[in-house]
């Protein structure tokens, strides 16, 4: 996969000059720059829309301060454009900083709404100011100059501008295919998990959001050294609804989209502005009736996008396992058996009147499978998540390892060492097994966003897959590593929520509800993995109704009712006792 | 600033954020039974106004044409699902021929009557029929296919509809604006302000519609049902709702609002062919910052809005949109926080 | 073999001839959607009736919208430069929009007749001619009248686009010169829901007379919130506002208004000594039969003033070199610069080497809004 797409991009690469020196027509030389510069837009969309799933107007807005930045600092400093979009840079990631600290704590369909309004608030700033030129703008700017040579508004500028659109290309795609990039395509699809991986989610939405409004600026920039005029028309809420418009229309989740839409929209928009008026007679209103007509249309038959509907047809790629030489992971160092290793010492969670959990303490040594069990609504979810700290505690106290977790974020929970399931299985769809797994082991990597899209972070990711194979080896999934997660049934998706979860090294392992919607065979093969755990020295708390497995399974049950723990002993002395009879089956008999 | 400044401010704001509250209701509306964030809604009360500035003039508004070929299309749409699915071609007709009816009836009772001058009120209640009557045909032909399809690609194809249906408009009505009659000339003056019959009007018409809605959803059956598909659109459909028709209803429900918000705002305002999106746009402000779910905490957020554009224009105009945007920010990062909702149903 | 001399010969006559028959290519961008549009689609409406030849060429005219979006106007430059070829271009009626346009057309030696009194700096504007006056000649007439009533104060209400600035830009200087001050400024847009807290805020300031910036029927609304408000004192319009539109939407409302006006407009009432009266009879009789009665407006008169343009020039022109050459779109350029005193319907027009904007301060005419109809004051 990674070796067909480095032929593509070096293809393109060249393609890009040889298109500049072939007798193209000096038109469409010129309807590819402005498409080149939508492109670069689009790109940081797909990033921040298309996976990241946080939906943004005000891309334009971004846009504006590249372009003003520039043709202010070159009008009336007499700077080079080349020091100017570094300025340019440095200004709008100042102000997306600003703006992501408002917009991101934000969810929901608030989030959109909030690049609505300052992105008008942006525009109609940016008309009123004296210095900016107000609703005239800025004229006489300069095109670039490289040296003695000017790149000019044609071919010059194409080679220019379409290398910017392939190198931010690749620096995504790259992106995409790293730690960061998995953690980040986590985020469409809730915090929860993620924050349960170890991931910073917020900073992580910071980051794109700053990155795809960095792509804008630099769009700016060349704009403004394109048209030579600067002026607000072309940052207001128009034109952000446009470059959405385009990556949708494109394929939103796909770097390739973002290239695909803006050239179709573009060259339609064009087209139609041709051709409508030879066919009936008169300009106007009709090029714009036609172009929502076939918007719509659009959407409706290809609601992917188009580069979907091309991609589904294209031969997909497998990773080639390239990491069998790569060192292992450093490993925690685990408790030896007995230790105490969890202490919950009376937990209390009270959601408004209604007590969930009432004063719950149980241990869990080193070494044990401990199940919690009772009837539904007994409050066993919410200890659990009271315990891995995706919920808040009312009163009480959470011991791991010797130290006080009460009050700690799932995120740093997890990077003690306990990781967890989920009820519902969360993973996510498009990514396969094998990267659905490594994304378990994001906390025991270190390599950030930049490494990333510079491919300095191979050698750490080899180690990372590297685990994840031998996890999902662990579990019996070795064979199924490039199969879209997605496309899994419901048992193997459980299992590998477990592959995912001991990636992480943990002490602890917290399974909930991991027998839920298996089929005989695979509980079978489930209760051996368990086995096999324990024997490696892996202690798990099992929360789980299917009572067959628990007795088989379990060393200890803690049993809860109605929030309160009824008893706690081994699956004999559970199995004996009238309280826990009386708590499943009622007591008139 | 002086009191009776003050009162104006007040009044003017209060006024304007009726009508933003009316299409705040019906975005929140659209959204809660269909997850769509229906941009054009702002085109209707464009079409409702200048739909009745045109009968005005003893024309056919280029609304009833449209009105109809939408019906075309649409019932071509109908008879080719039914003829699909039952493989019959009376079957097909006759969905044809349903959804035909009362489009066609409306189309041709606007023809009859618009050269003939009617009184205003009849002129007003056939502009209102004809824009409603384009809400369920708006649902059939772009969003139907699309009920499943995730709450983004909905908004682009909103997009899509919102610049049709502007470029229609341009065509239809011309660049230049217009006026409409007042409903009531009534002038009463209550110390500083000088309260208008239009005033008067759209106050009640708002009140009146709040209650309407509220009763609608709490104690009608289809009210009950549509109440039922926002919550759970399959769910609803094993009850034997369909969700086409809750979406079809839904949209009439939103025309209509629309088509009255326009009739509202026509006497005071020059309305242009493309004045509905920043007025839509500010309604939409108020339904999000009711968090797109509260009939009350839009009618709210709709009223600050006015407020806020009131006063705004009056200490700098040169500088009103920055204030009302910059100003919906906090209160946005307020309710989202208060609300404390999860993201996890994507 | 006699035959095949008198077929070559009569290719060779063919040649000469069709060489000599070259068409004439006009590039025309206009803003016939988005906010522009009420300036763009009159002009249209004009070019429909546009003479299919001029000076014994044909004339194609090659009409794209730009749907008031500079980057749409630069693109359609580009486009008439590199693909259509043109001769001239013409457009837009948003400066915004024209100014994009005008880099490429001088880049590409072709002239640009403006339809918007674009601005631009010194030296730069070898190649762009304006068609409309500017508003410092508009404001002239403004700032005499003002001077004539007595007025010393004068409020400001305008839309917060190119036009409103340009305005009050130029308009400033120009009423201080006659010892005249703006007092208070307020700006709107023209699709508000209201304009009544501007209007209240000018009317508290009380000026001795009121500016109103806005076009066509967009200028009714600020005007009737004035009026609303008991303003006693004068108001006046600018000369995009010098349309019927304006009294059909303000109705009784805006009786009385002062509104500057280039000639075109109330052709007919002008005296018979005045220059443009003629040609701006023939363009009201020739755009009202086409389109309908009372639908004259300022910018339909610019389209046709474009026409007066071509018929002078293109004869001087095609007498240096033929159309589609470079040299035939210099030739033009400089037959604008010498054609010396030109009557439009909008006044008279003197374009020079140095002055590419031509008309004199004297171009304005003050009309009255008497009775729903535009009288000279």
């Amino acid at each position: 996969m990674q070796l067909s797409r480095n032929r593509i991009l070096i293809a393109l690469v060249v393609l890009v000059p040889l298109i500049a020196l072939a007798p193209v027509p000096d038109f469409w030389i010129n309807q590819f720059n402005t498409i080149g510069l939508y492109s670069l837009v689009c790109l940081g969309l797909v990033l921040l829309t298309g996976v990241g799933g946080l939906i943004s107007f005000g891309q334009a807005a971004f846009v504006g301060i590249g372009a003003y930045t520039t043709a202010w600092f070159t009008l009336n400093m007499g700077m080079s454009p080349w020091l100017t979009v570094w300025i340019g840079l440095a200004f709008t990631a100042v102000c997306a900083l600003i703006l992501a600290s408002i917009t991101l704590r934000m969810s929901g369909h608030y989030l959109p709404l909030a690049t609505i309004a300052w992105g008008l608030a942006l525009y109609y700033l940016m008309g009123n100011l004296d210095a900016l030129g107000k609703y005239d703008g800025l004229l006489g700017l300069h095109s670039l100059t490289i040296g003695s040579h000017d790149l000019g508004t044609g071919r010059g500028f194409f080679v220019l501008a379409w290398f910017l659109v392939l190198a931010f290309a690749t620096a995504l795609l790259n992106l995409l295919d790293s730690r960061s990039g998995r953690a980040i395509r986590a985020l469409k699809g809730g915090v929860q998990m993620a924050e349960a991986m170890g991931v910073n989610t917020f900073r992580y939405k910071v980051v794109i959001f700053v990155l795809a409004a960095l792509f804008a600026s630099v769009s700016g920039w060349l704009f403004a050294h394109f048209q030579r005029t600067v002026n607000p028309s072309a940052f207001g809420l128009k034109m952000g609804i446009e470059y959405l418009f385009m990556a949708v229309v494109g394929g939103i989740g796909q770097v390739w989209g973002a290239l695909v839409g803006a050239t179709v929209t573009k060259l339609l928009d064009d087209q139609l502005q041709v051709l409508l008026p030879k066919w009936i007679g008169t300009s106007g209103s009709y090029e714009v009736i036609v172009f929502g007509i076939a918007l719509v249309l659009m959407l409706k038959h290809l609601p992917e996008g188009l580069w979907d509907f091309v991609q589904s047809r294209l031969p997909a790629g497998r990773r080639t396992v390239d990491w069998s030489e790569a060192p292992n992971l450093p490993a925690r160092n685990k408790p030896a058996n007995g230790d105490i290793l969890l202490d919950v010492r009376a937990i209390r969670k009270e959601f408004g009147g209604l007590v969930a959990v009432n004063d719950i303490s149980f241990q869990i040594r080193a070494g044990q499978i401990v199940g919690l069990i009772g009837p539904n609504g007994a409050g066993k979810s919410t200890s659990f998540n009271l315990v891995t700290g995706l919920l808040g505690l009312t009163r009480g106290a959470v011991h791991f390892r010797g130290q006080d977790i009460s009050g700690l974020s799932s995120r740093a929970i997890a990077r003690r060492g306990m990781a967890r399931t989920f009820q519902h299985v969360k993973l996510i769809p498009d990514m396969t097994v094998l990267e659905n797994v490594a994304l378990g082991a994001h906390a025991r990597g270190r390599k950030g966003v930049v490494s990333a899209m510079l491919r300095l972070d191979r050698a750490e990711e080899q180690t990372l897959f590297k685990e994840a194979q031998r996890q999902l080896e662990r579990i019996g999934m070795g064979d199924q590593l490039h199969e879209l997660a997605g496309n899994l049934a419901m048992g193997p998706q459980r299992m590998m929520e477990i592959a995912r979860a001991l990636c992480g090294d943990p002490a602890l392992l917290l399974l909930d509800e991991p027998a839920a919607g298996l089929r005989h065979l695979e509980k079978q093969g489930l209760i051996q993995v368990l086995r096999q755990l324990q024997a490696e020295g892996m202690s798990i708390l099992l929360v789980e109704h299917d009572m067959d497995m628990v007795m088989q399974v379990c060393d200890r049950l803690v049993v809860m009712e109605f929030g309160t723990r009824l008893m706690e002993g081994t699956p004999s002395e559970v199995q004996e006792s009238p309280a826990v009879r009386a708590a499943y089956l009622g007591e008139e008999h | 600033m002086d009191f009776s400044i003050a009162s104006i401010l007040l009044l003017d704001g209060l006024t304007n954020g009726a009508v933003y509250a009316l299409l705040g209701l019906a975005t929140v509306l659209v959204f809660t039974v269909t997850r769509v964030i229906f941009i054009p809604q702002g085109e209707f009360v464009a079409y409702g106004a200048l739909t009745l500035a045109i009968m005005q003039t003893g024309k056919v508004p280029g609304t009833v044409w449209l009105l109809l070929i939408l019906a075309c299309v649409a019932a071509l749409m109908d008879a080719f699902a039914q003829w699909r699915r039952h493989h019959r071609l009376v079957a097909g007709l006759q969905a044809a021929l349903r959804t035909l009816a009362l489009p066609v009836v409306v189309a041709a009772l606007a023809a009859f009557a618009a050269p003939r001058n009617p009184p205003l009120l009849l002129q007003a209640l056939l502009s209102t029929a004809v824009v409603t009557a384009f809400g369920p045909l708006v649902y059939r032909v772009a969003y139907q296919s699309l009920a499943d399809a995730s709450s983004l690609v909905l908004l682009i194809v909103s997009v899509g509809v919102h610049f049709a249906m502007t470029g229609l408009g341009l065509l239809f009505f011309g660049a230049e604006g217009f006026r409409n009659p007042a409903f009531w000339d009534l002038r009463l003056a209550l110390g500083p302000i000088t309260l208008s019959g239009q005033t008067i009007i759209i106050a009640l018409a708002s009140v009146a519609l709040i209650v309407m809605l509220w009763l609608f959803f709490e104690r009608s059956l289809y009210g009950k049902a549509l109440r039922a598909t926002a919550v759970n659109r399959l769910g609803a459909r094993l009850m034997g709702i369909p969700s086409q028709t809750a979406g079809q209803l839904t949209f009439a429900m939103a025309a209509f609002i629309g088509a009255l918000s326009g009739l509202l705002i026509g006497p005071t305002t020059t309305v242009f062919y493309d004045s509905g999106f920043l007025i839509g746009l500010k309604g939409f402000v108020a339904a999000v910052m009711a968090g797109l779910s509260s009939y009350p905490g839009a009618l709210l957020g709709a009223l600050f809005v006015g407020v806020v554009e009131s006063f705004g224009s009056f200490w700098a105009s040169a500088f009103k949109e920055v204030i009302v945007f910059t100003l919906i920010l906090p209160v946005l990062l307020i309710r989202s926080l208060y609300s404390g909702h999860s993201d996890e149903e994507h | 073999m006699k035959a095949l001399k008198k077929t070559l010969i009569a290719l060779a006559v063919a040649a000469g001839s069709t060489a000599a028959l070259a068409d004439v290519n006009i590039g025309i961008s206009l803003s016939l959607t988005g906010p522009g549009s009420g300036l763009g689609i009159p002009m249209q409406n004009y070019f429909k009736l546009f003479p299919q030849t001029i000076a014994g060429e044909k004339v194609n005219l090659i009409l794209l919208d730009d749907a008031t979006d500079p980057g749409k106007g630069a693109q359609n430059a580009r486009r008439f430069v590199t693909e259509d070829k043109v001769d001239m271009i013409i457009g837009s009626c948003i400066t915004a929009v024209a100014a994009a346009m005008s880099d490429i057309a001088t880049e590409a030696g072709t002239v640009q007749l403006a339809a918007a009194p674009l601005g631009l700096p010194p030296g730069k504007d070898g190649w762009v001619f304006r068609l409309p006056q500017s508003n410092t000649v508009m404001g002239h007439a403004v700032v005499e009248h003002m001077k004539k009533q007595g007025v010393k104060t004068v409020g400001f209400l305008g839309y917060t686009d190119a036009y409103g600035e340009q305005w009050l830009k130029e308009f400033t200087p120009i009423a201080e010169q006659a010892g005249i001050k703006v007092i208070a400024v307020e700006r709107f847009a023209r699709t508000d829901t209201s304009v009544t807290p501007q209007a209240l805020k000018l009317v508290a300031a009380n000026p001795d007379a009121m500016l109103v910036v806005a076009s066509g029927s967009g200028a009714a609304m600020p005007e009737m919130a004035i009026v609303e408000r008991n303003y006693k004192g004068k108001i006046y319009q600018t000369h995009a506002a010098a349309t019927k539109d304006l009294m059909r939407v303000g109705g009784k409302a805006v009786e009385g208004t002062y509104v500057v006006s280039g000639p075109a407009v109330i052709a007919e009432q002008l005296p018979d000594s005045h220059p443009s009266k003629k040609v701006a009879v023939d363009f009201v009789q020739r755009y009202e039969k086409s389109i309908g009665p009372g639908t004259r407006n300022q910018f339909a008169g610019h389209a046709y003033d474009a026409q007066i343009v071509l018929e002078k020039v293109l004869p001087m022109a095609l007498k240096k070199a033929k159309p589609g050459t470079k040299e035939f779109r210099a030739a033009i350029r400089d037959s604008m610069e010498t054609m010396g005193r030109t009557i439009f319907s909008h006044g008279v027009m003197n374009w020079t080497k140095d002055d590419h904007w031509g008309y004199t301060n004297e171009t304005g005419v003050m009309l009255k809004v008497v009775n729903g109809d535009f009288k000279v004051d």
